[in-house]
């Protein structure tokens, strides 16, 4: 009986599995099997891949055959995937995920030291989080989809360029200016989409973010255009520089001079910002005004109906968001020492988004750890070129197949009588734009 | 006793449709008042224009504050309502933060107050002690709706986990957060069953009997309105057609054909006497 079942299940999966391969073949026959090209006498030919076209169908067979046959037609179980017992191991664990990684990030200079990559790609991770925990504030607590952060990120950078170029202000003086500034127009993207929710706030978003760009390609006086602003003063120890000089930070501190002592700087620096982006978030959280957030995300008109300011609140979410990407766009500024509008493109703020949705909309712990997978495996897939890109998709496609809400989609509440229990994923609501 | 609710000639219309036509009553200071009428009369019409989610096309909405103030309810948006005329209002289909539990629903209820002591996130954010102390009084107060609602046991529990006759509790409870004058109740015994609704009775007795809130409800269920309203507005078709304590609405030729039809012929003699 049994075994009739087994062999019946084979084959549907292998009836399924084939249908999937010929869909395949259908598709990938002629777009990758068959490529044009400009020939030697500049005539169009081409030439044919089928050896591509039968990898990738056989890879399709493949996998719906392994999908059919683990978890049937019910579609992806996650539960299946996940055994119970693992689990149940893996709770517990889970407490422990933000100090350790915390302390990871504390002792990562210490132990990689001679390691400049690994520096450059730690201090390139930990922007990525502080930008997805200050988009997360926007987008997780607020509810309301940004597509155009970058802009913010922007302003901060060519705020802290330009001051420091023109004013010779220090960078301790130009990042709060910067936060300042990033701030004010996030109020200013605020008041248009005020009344704009879902699909057309995202548009509106998503235009003012290239708005920005463009304003920034184009105001060659001030912006230097496409060339950008290079030489931007590169940050010093409080007020001590990090060079050879004789009262340079390695003279000072009685170290023989490195150029990893900047980096090493440069690193504690991004992870200060970032943490102090996360006590600040966690504190507003737990503030009336936090709490408005998070209910203006679950109900605009029942928050409007107890007294809520909805203009003003949504308002301060935009700038505080905003403040935060404008402080981590100084420090791109100065660790980069050159800036230029291709580093504000779209698809820096789709990738921003990604982090926070992936991470778990509303989730620190979620989000830091969605950075650290997004940008250390677009670091760790280099070798593979352009394949990294489909590697990517294809990995946030299943994380979202199997994880709808994100890595950690539950949301524990801001105050508690008896017991802090967190509240499952399909209860919060994402919000309405 | 004095009226804590004066509508004057409110008039709303959308395009053509005129939903409410020169509307006129009052709702007593300490007092239950109700307001029924046939499906679509004009009464969640009336309730959005008296809690500012609808501006009226004509007429005054007056609400008397402390010390003889008077607000102007027609010329404040929604949340200034709320805020400082401190009218509540509950929703026809619950609108509760589901994702929120439900001590943050009552926390969120208390925003404002919440939001002065904590200096305009300024002061909380460096947990400043008189915003702690208020934050503890919240608390406090959200205890004392959650033991009056019976659901204190799972404060920390999601809001929308909850059974509906108990999310329409918390509904109740959340608006009597914000201290409310007047607490607007839009058909809240509907969809609950004989056991809930006589507890949802006994809360707006309660509230009536221990608070200084006055109520208003748009009912459909008979036996919650004649059981503890005091008074009774009848509307429809957007027009009142009977006003009083509820033994005479009962009793009322009009309200018995509104409610339940009358003869052909009737129907002119009604209507007529209705000013239709």
């Amino acid at each position: 009986m049994a075994r009739a079942a087994v062999r019946h299940d084979l084959a549907a999966a292998l009836k399924s599995a084939t249908l999937a391969g010929l869909a395949a073949l259908g598709l990938f026959g002629l777009i990758v099997g068959v490529r044009t090209d400009t020939g030697p006498t500049g005539a169009l030919i081409y030439y044919t891949r089928f050896d591509d076209v039968v990898l990738l169908v056989a890879a399709v067979f493949a996998g719906t055959l392994a999908r059919e046959l683990l978890f049937g037609r019910s579609g992806i179980a996650r539960g299946r995937l996940v055994p119970e017992r693992l689990k149940a191991v893996a709770a517990p664990l889970a407490r422990f995920a933000a100090p350790a990684l915390l302390g990871f990030a504390l002792i990562l200079p210490v132990v990689f030291y001679h390691n400049r990559y690994v520096l450059d790609l730690g201090i390139l991770v930990l922007t990525y989080v502080m930008l997805g925990w200050g988009l997360n504030i926007v987008v997780g607590l607020a509810g309301l989809l940004d597509l155009g952060y970058v802009a913010f990120y922007a302003v901060g950078a060519y705020s802290y360029a330009l001051l420091a170029q023109h004013f010779g202000l220090s960078f301790w003086i130009c990042l709060p200016l910067a936060g300042i500034l990033a701030a004010f127009w996030g109020v200013m993207l605020g008041f248009p989409v005020l009344r704009l929710r879902g699909d057309y706030l995202a548009i509106v978003t998503l235009a003012f973010g290239e708005i920005i760009r463009i304003v920034l390609l184009n105001w060659q006086d001030v912006t230097g255009g496409p060339n950008g602003i290079s030489s931007i003063p590169r940050p010093s120890f409080f007020g001590i520089p990090f060079n050879n000089d004789d009262n340079g930070f390695a003279a000072l501190f009685g170290l023989e001079f490195s150029a990893t002592h900047r980096i090493v700087f440069l690193f504690y620096l991004i992870l200060a910002l970032a943490l102090i982006t996360n006590w600040v978030t966690i504190r507003l959280r737990r503030l009336p005004i936090g709490r408005a957030w998070e209910a203006l995300r679950e109900d605009e008109i029942a928050c409007r109906s107890l007294g809520i300011n909805t203009t003003n609140t949504k308002l301060t979410a935009f700038a505080i968001g905003a403040m935060f990407g404008g402080f981590a766009g100084a420090f791109f500024a100065t660790r980069q020492g050159f800036i230029s509008p291709e580093s504000f493109s779209f698809v820096e703020s789709a990738l921003i988004l990604a982090i926070v949705v992936l991470g778990g909309m509303g989730s620190q712990l979620g989000v830091a750890v969605a950075a650290v997978v997004t940008i250390g495996g677009f670091e760790l897939f280099r070798e593979f070129a352009v394949y990294r890109m489909l590697v990517f998709g294809a990995a946030m496609v299943l994380v979202m197949a199997w994880r709808p809400r994100g890595l950690v989609g539950t949301r524990l509440p801001s105050v508690f009588l008896a017991k802090r229990k967190a509240i499952d994923a399909t209860l919060v609501k994402e919000g309405h734009g | 006793m004095s009226a804590i609710l004066t509508v004057e000639h409110l008039t709303m219309r959308f395009g053509g449709l005129v939903a409410v036509n020169d509307l006129s009553f009052e709702a007593e200071r300490g007092a239950i008042t109700a307001l029924i009428g046939p499906n679509g009369a004009g009464k969640t019409t009336v309730f959005n224009c008296v809690t500012g989610f609808y501006k009226p096309t004509v007429g005054t909405i007056r609400l008397a504050g402390d010390a003889g103030a008077e607000h102007l309810l027609e010329r404040l948006p929604d949340f200034r309502i709320a805020r400082e005329a401190r009218v509540a209002r509950t929703f026809q289909n619950i609108r509760l933060f589901p994702g929120m539990s439900l001590l943050e629903n009552l926390m969120v209820a208390q925003h404002n107050p919440l939001m002065r002591a904590s200096g305009f996130t300024v002061l909380g954010l460096v947990g400043w002690p008189t915003f702690t102390a208020a934050e503890q009084e919240a608390i406090e107060r959200a205890r004392y709706w959650l033991e009056r609602i019976g659901l204190a046991a799972r404060a920390d529990d999601p809001a929308g986990e909850l059974p509906y006759g108990a999310q329409r509790r918390l509904e109740i409870a959340r608006a009597m957060c914000t201290v409310p004058r007047l607490l607007c109740l839009d058909e809240p015994a509907a969809g609950l069953n004989a056991r809930e609704s006589a507890e949802l009775d006994e809360l707006l007795l309660f509230i009536r009997s221990e608070h200084d809130t006055s109520i208003l409800l748009i009912e459909h269920d008979m036996s919650v309105v004649m059981k503890i309203c005091d008074r009774i507005v009848v509307l429809d078709y957007g027009v009142k057609i009977a006003e009083g304590p509820p033994a005479r609405v009962r009793d009322d030729p009009k309200v018995i054909a509104a409610y339940l039809g009358v003869e052909e012929d009737d129907v002119d003699t009604a209507e007529a006497e209705a000013g239709l």
